[in-house]
């Protein structure tokens, strides 16, 4: 048994409780969380050992892993906290808020041989896990462009303003919405190394962007656009899509559906010529507890795993999370040149 | 006894776990309530007199509309499904969870609570679910409810956490105020059935992802089947076609001969869809009862 616990008991986080309280091979040891009365329904009806301090819950409970779902703004220190203790870590995302606190955390983790791992569930669903396979068997050919999108209906109106409307904290669409689709282009194309025409769009907030358009140049040398807008109420949740245009083929993907077209005959086993269609239904692996999405309860198993082998991932590791926040803070800077 | 087959509002609500494409031609198939009552019209005739649906916003003038033609309607039944989860996960995206129970309790109940930072008894969260399903269940008032389902989102939720108490009182309080039974839709259904089970509720209807293919049957096949083969529950049937994976005759065949399937929930569009399923369904069900 994995002994685990858990920083931060939001909507992420509830939602990892969740997972990992049905998890076969996991102990919860405690829950940390800042709100009374998050901590009271904790303490009534379930049997998690809840903390409001959780620096006291690592030290009494002695967890091998320990999730931080706290807001962004609070990562730097505190998977810093979890690291020094010697715990491996599992983190939300976006990872932190500089691009030079998260190559730390990075450094950190690989020098005490940590498991480490970001919450960029994408990478877990089946049909952006075909995108990877088709594309690292080259059976695109050199690819020539891509088009990263997200859209849903986050923000659609004037309204309140929370964490998520202030920059300092890693509220707005470009970190918060935008991180996900730029982690997925870093995963199946290339690192992005530079980026051109950034513009951050206000639509209903007043202090963040709702919108994020730009091109971007990877260490591929492949080029494309990106565009993601959380304020687009045609989309019932987030829609994220990815369409990569190859020499010898297409993409289209999103978390449902991938299309792939084929010039030739010339393709991978299963494919033919012309367009094939493929569905999440026939892409995804089965998986013991089903909350929200396979993708999620994958992930987890995923970290668990790592955790019970002792041998840090490269998937969503931390380094892959810095390069997010590092494209991140390239975007950002091109959209005040 | 459930009906055997329930009609379900996927399709108008533009939920579709296969293409976003097909999402969005349903969401401007169904712009108007016009074209769902149009769609429901066309189950009825086609024998199907329940009507499984999310506790969306559009869902109040379809009941309007059932309310104000009750010969039309007069063997309608409603099974709600509560609540419409989007609405909170939004809600509580932008006020936080007190300013969610705040927004969404109807009455002074949470001002009351939250003033003076006083602690919360169980009374109380138990009184908050009690009041947020009075709040859903608004808008069937005058139309038949004898089933009133909790979605899979909450009932999983609440399932990983281990707060299988709170299942249990909604399963009492729909019983005690409407008079009605409590359904669980779940992807867990194995789990489930143990933790309703742990809490004293023998043979519990349960909504679950019953397929060839094992689409989102949590934990496998194997264990689905065995708990449909030895154990006390009545279960409704969804996402039989496994989204299109399999072909709608194999797809109803192989549900239609396991135990304990009282329901088989289903979704269409088009008049030869709703027809072909119905037909199969039946055609089928009947072979199973001359086993």
């Amino acid at each position: 048994m994995v002994k685990v616990a858990l920083i931060g008991a939001g909507k992420m986080g509830i939602s990892h409780l969740a997972i990992l309280g049905a998890h076969p091979n996991v102990e919860v040891v405690g829950v940390s969380d800042t709100s009374k009365m998050v901590l009271d329904v904790f303490g009534k009806y379930s049997s998690f050992p809840c903390f409001t301090n959780y620096e006291e819950m690592i030290k009494v409970t002695k967890p091998d892993a320990v999730f931080v779902a706290v807001p962004t703004k609070y990562h730097a220190t505190m998977v810093r906290k979890v690291l020094e203790s010697g715990k491996h870590v599992f983190a939300e995302k976006p990872f932190c808020l500089t691009s030079e606190e998260g190559k730390e955390l990075a450094g950190l983790a690989k020098e005490k041989k940590l498991v480490n791992q970001v919450g960029y569930h994408n990478k877990f669903i089946g049909t952006f896990k075909e995108v990877k396979r088709i594309l690292d068997m080259n059976a695109l050919g050199k690819v020539v462009h891509f088009t990263g999108e997200s859209y849903g209906p986050v923000v659609i109106r004037e309204k309140a303003e929370t964490w998520r409307s202030n920059p300092e904290e890693g509220g707005g669409c470009l970190m918060d919405y935008a991180s996900h689709v730029i982690d997925l282009i870093n995963y199946l194309l290339g690192t992005i190394t530079s980026v051109k025409g950034a513009m951050l769009e206000s639509i209903y907030s007043k202090n963040v962007e709702d919108a994020v358009f730009c091109m971007l140049e990877l260490s591929t040398e492949v080029t494309g656009i990106l565009s993601v807008n959380w304020s687009d109420e045609t989309y019932r949740k987030m829609s994220t899509s990815i369409t990569i245009l190859g020499k010898k083929g297409k993409i289209i993907c999103d978390a449902n559906e991938l299309k792939v077209y084929f010039k030739s005959h010339d393709c991978p086993e299963g494919y033919t010529k012309g367009w094939n269609i493929r569905n999440v239904t026939d892409l995804t692996d089965s998986v013991d507890f089903y909350l929200r999405g396979e993708e999620y309860s994958a992930q987890i198993d995923h970290f668990i795993n790592a955790v019970q082998n002792q041998t840090p991932s490269p998937i969503n590791d931390f380094y892959s999370a810095w390069q997010t926040d590092h494209a991140i803070s390239l975007i950002k800077k091109n959209s005040i040149l | 006894m459930m009906d055997r087959i329930i009609f379900g509002d996927n399709q108008f609500f533009a939920v579709n776990h296969i293409s976003d494409e097909k999402s969005r031609a349903q969401s401007i198939r169904f712009k108007d309530d016009s074209a769902i009552i149009q769609t429901l019209d066309l189950a009825i005739d086609n024998g199907v007199d329940t009507f499984m649906c999310t506790t969306h916003d559009r869902i109040e003038n379809i009941c309007d509309h059932i309310r104000r033609n009750p010969k039309r309607y007069e063997d309608f039944k409603m099974y709600p499904c509560m609540p419409y989860a989007h609405k909170y996960a939004n809600a509580v995206t932008e006020m936080g969870y007190a300013g969610t129970l705040k927004h969404f309790v109807p009455g002074n109940f949470m001002g009351s609570l939250f003033k003076g930072g006083m602690a919360f008894l169980s009374k109380d969260y138990l009184s908050i679910m009690e009041l947020l399903v009075d709040s859903e269940m608004k808008m069937f008032k005058g139309i038949q409810t004898p089933v009133i389902f909790l979605q899979n989102v909450i009932t999983d939720l609440l399932l990983g956490l281990g707060m299988v108490d709170i299942l249990a009182a909604f399963h009492v309080y729909v019983k005690k105020k409407y008079n009605a039974e409590a359904g669980f839709i779940t992807m867990n259904l194995p789990k489930l059935l143990t933790a309703l089970e742990s809490r004293g509720i023998e043979n519990p209807i349960i909504c679950a992802s019953i397929n060839k293919a094992g689409f989102r049957m949590s934990g496998g096949i194997g264990a689905y089947e065995k708990a449909l083969r030895t154990r006390k529950v009545r279960v409704m049937a969804m996402q039989v076609l496994a989204g299109g994976a399999i072909p709608p005759r194999e797809a109803i065949e192989y549900v239609c001969n396991l135990p304990n399937i009282e329901s088989i929930l289903f979704g269409a569009s088009s008049a030869g869809n709703i027809k072909q399923t119905v037909s199969l369904i039946n055609e089928h069900s009947m072979q199973y009862e001359m086993h």
